[in-house]
């Protein structure tokens, strides 16, 4: 039998910052189960499977296509109704869906972290992933209208080579989504409060984010609110870059980046914090 | 090699009750409000009074204090004591699923941690696919799962349902697939918290039998929370016994489990009536106790010693033939046997006897056994007193005694040696 010296240690306090990459990486097969775990069974035992995936962002582009495009008349900067409205909904669903999940990692774990111990991190982490095939999938319904318009005589779309921040703008969403779920998850052990806040907090957001308006329909103070939101100029690039409408900005973007990175270590912070002791205040 | 597994240095926990909990924001605010204007905290607990509350603020309570001690490599400790006791805080903290509050525990090796059967088992998925989740759950890769599958399901015995999905499973073959992931776990040190008891008698003994291979053929470290005091002394060559959070006693299996036991509140051994004695105007008891064959006064029992009843009572009255008997049932209710037995005439009058039933050696089973006495007179019935489940006692039995190689609790409400005879023909 081979001793290796590996020895570790159980103390009250930990270090402040503590991020464990090895032991993250020593997991990483439960990471992966973790998400294989959540994308398969949500369409088990229904007969549509994955297609379900489509029919929620298909209606939601039905509705507002009638109601804020039809009804309310609000403007798309020229790009069609449908596809304007399905790039905004395809990726504030990824946010919203990281979010909302994420800041529930606590109490919806609690029988399994009660029990079992292994980087709490993974648990968020493999929501972030898990979403992300989601999305993958949503977005491949978004190609397919996109690429329809492309081809269409009477529509001319505009992408330029910022369609290959593309990438970048996905990981800062889910980063962003990530942050914030894992301080409203650390906070809800002890305020359960936080959990109804959430779910129309996130309604809210989506209002005084420009998915159903363009940023460039707003002026003034109402901009300026606008613009503070780092969700906003995600979404105007993501729209600008695949349609050439929209206002994009480095300056935007990089306030974005910057907000993210604090959110993201203030969340890990938090979350450490908390992760150690919670399962006594849940 | 004298490695040490675990190394725990003055641990304690520390639970605030009260205060955490009704844990809602507006709770919070209130009870800052308060405090700013030095009041006390409005949703103290009332009446959090408790064994545990070593501590004089009666706001906190010690769920673990002051606990040291080593764990050597390849030892089986087990974890005995009450409910409350603090068992599975410690185990909780080991497996790092909740933190401490003071001390320092230092672990050598991967520790594996089994506080369930289970965990994490997601009923849409198959059998197959929880086996994966579940062992990268407890801290196996997938390879690890791959290599040992074939073993898992054969040790489950459901290799039919594999594929299918795990909330169809009976709850017997949940808790057996659980079970088996665990066992198959290759780490230095394994945390089990009472999770054999689940499963019906024969997975039971072979999820014993598994324990024991694993730390007797590996040489694993194993730390064994269980109340089950026969699968502890068949398992375990060191004990624990923790009481209100506090390690009350620790050594040698035996010796710890019959402290335990004798400590249990359900042992009355000794009794004596001042006041109110038991009887009529013909008779009355006195005291009552168990002995040993050295008549000194015992709190438990080996089954392989003989235990006497011994009563003493005061004839008030000549002319009547009181006969003095004894009762005993299991803790459970089982009536086990009446004994009774006629008085010479000499014993029958005015005067205090002293007598004891010897219920002898091999006779009875692991058990905690009622005792009632009583006195009464034939034709026509009278009794003077009966005094039911006046004493009670303990009996363990130490497993290496027995030569027969079952190493579990033998069914049935007595366990005579009887004489046996076997002639070749």
């Amino acid at each position: 039998m081979s001793y290796k010296n590996n020895i570790s240690f159980i103390v009250p306090k930990r270090k402040f910052f503590k991020l464990n990459l090895i032991e993250l990486w020593l997991y990483k097969d439960l990471l992966f189960l973790f998400v294989k775990r959540d994308f398969i069974s949500v369409y088990k035992q229904t007969i549509l499977g994955p297609m379900w995936f489509f029919i929620q962002p298909v209606f939601t582009t039905i509705i507002f296509t009638v109601i804020f495009g039809k009804f309310a008349g609000l403007s798309t900067e020229g790009t069609p109704q449908i596809l304007f409205y399905l790039s905004g909904i395809t990726c504030w669903n990824y946010f919203a869906e990281c979010l909302t999940k994420t800041s529930t990692t606590f109490v919806d774990n609690q029988n399994i972290f009660g029990k079992v111990y292994f980087p709490r991190l993974i648990s968020p982490l493999s929501i972030v992933l898990s979403n992300l095939l989601k999305f993958g999938v949503q977005f491949s319904l978004f190609l397919m209208v996109y690429f329809y318009y492309l081809f269409k005589e009477d529509t001319v779309l505009n992408p330029n080579l910022l369609i290959f921040m593309f990438p970048f703008l996905i990981i800062l969403m889910g980063l962003l989504g990530l942050g914030l779920g894992m301080i409203i998850s650390s906070l809800t052990t002890k305020y359960r409060d936080l959990r109804f806040l959430i779910q129309f907090g996130i309604q809210l957001w989506m209002y005084v984010t420009p998915i159903i308006y363009p940023l460039s329909s707003l002026n003034g103070k109402l901009k300026t609110v606008a613009i503070l939101n780092p969700m906003t100029s995600i979404i105007e690039t993501f729209k600008y870059s695949f349609v050439g409408n929209g206002s994009f900005s480095w300056a935007y973007l990089t306030y974005t980046s910057v907000i993210t990175i604090f959110i993201l270590f203030a969340g890990i912070l938090i979350f450490n914090k908390t992760e150690q002791n919670f399962m006594d205040s849940i | 090699m004298d490695i040490t597994r675990i190394n725990i240095e003055n641990l304690s926990k520390q639970y605030r009750i009260g205060e955490i909990g009704t844990g809602t924001l507006s709770h919070d605010i209130n009870r800052w409000w308060y405090k700013l204007r030095g009041k006390d905290d409005p949703y103290k607990m009332i009446g959090s009074k408790n064994d545990r509350t070593a501590n004089i603020d009666t706001n906190y309570v010690w769920a673990l204090k002051n606990i040291n001690f080593n764990v050597k490599d390849g030892e089986v400790i087990g974890i005995i004591g009450k409910n409350g006791a603090g068992k599975s805080t410690l185990l909780k903290i080991l497996s790092k699923v909740t933190g401490p509050s003071n001390g320092k525990i230092t672990v050598n090796g991967r520790i594996a941690a089994l506080l369930e059967v289970g965990t994490g088992m997601h009923p849409e998925l198959t059998g197959k696919e929880n086996i994966y989740l579940n062992g990268a759950l407890l801290g196996m890769t997938k390879k690890e799962v791959s290599s040992k599958f074939d073993e898992i399901v054969d040790f489950a015995g459901i290799s039919l349902y594999i594929d299918t999905p795990f909330k169809r499973y009976s709850s017997g073959m949940r808790v057996r697939l659980g079970f088996a992931v665990a066992a198959f776990l290759e780490p230095e040190i394994l945390i089990v918290d009472e999770v054999l008891a689940v499963g019906d008698a024969e997975f039971q003994k072979k999820a014993i039998g598994k324990m024991k291979e694993v730390s007797a053929e590996r040489g694993r470290t194993v730390l064994f929370v269980s109340h089950n005091m026969n699968s502890i002394n068949s398992l375990c060559n060191r004990c624990i016994y923790l009481k209100d959070g506090e390690i009350y006693a620790i050594g040698e299996t035996n010796y710890i489990i019959n402290k335990y036991l004798s400590d249990d509140s359900n042992g009355r051994f000794k009794i004596s009536f001042k006041e109110n004695q038991p009887g009529d105007e013909i008779a009355i008891l006195e005291n009552a106790r168990l002995i040993n064959s050295k008549k000194q006064t015992i709190e438990y029992s080996n089954i392989t010693d003989k235990i006497g009843v011994e009563f003493t009572y005061e004839i008030l009255k000549n002319g009547y033939f009181p006969i003095p008997n004894i009762r005993m049932h299991t803790s459970k209710g089982e009536w086990v046997f009446t004994s009774a037995e006629q008085q010479e005439e000499n014993n029958c009058k005015i005067g205090k006897y002293t007598i004891v039933f010897w219920i002898p050696e091999n006779f009875l089973n692991v058990e905690n056994y009622l005792i009632t006495i009583g006195l009464s007179t034939m034709s026509p019935l009278i009794i003077h007193f009966i005094v039911k489940d006046v004493l009670a006692i303990n009996t363990i039995e130490n497993i290496n005694d027995r030569n027969e190689g079952h190493n579990q609790k033998i069914a049935g409400i007595i366990r005579p040696k009887l004489n046996i005879e076997n002639k070749k023909h």
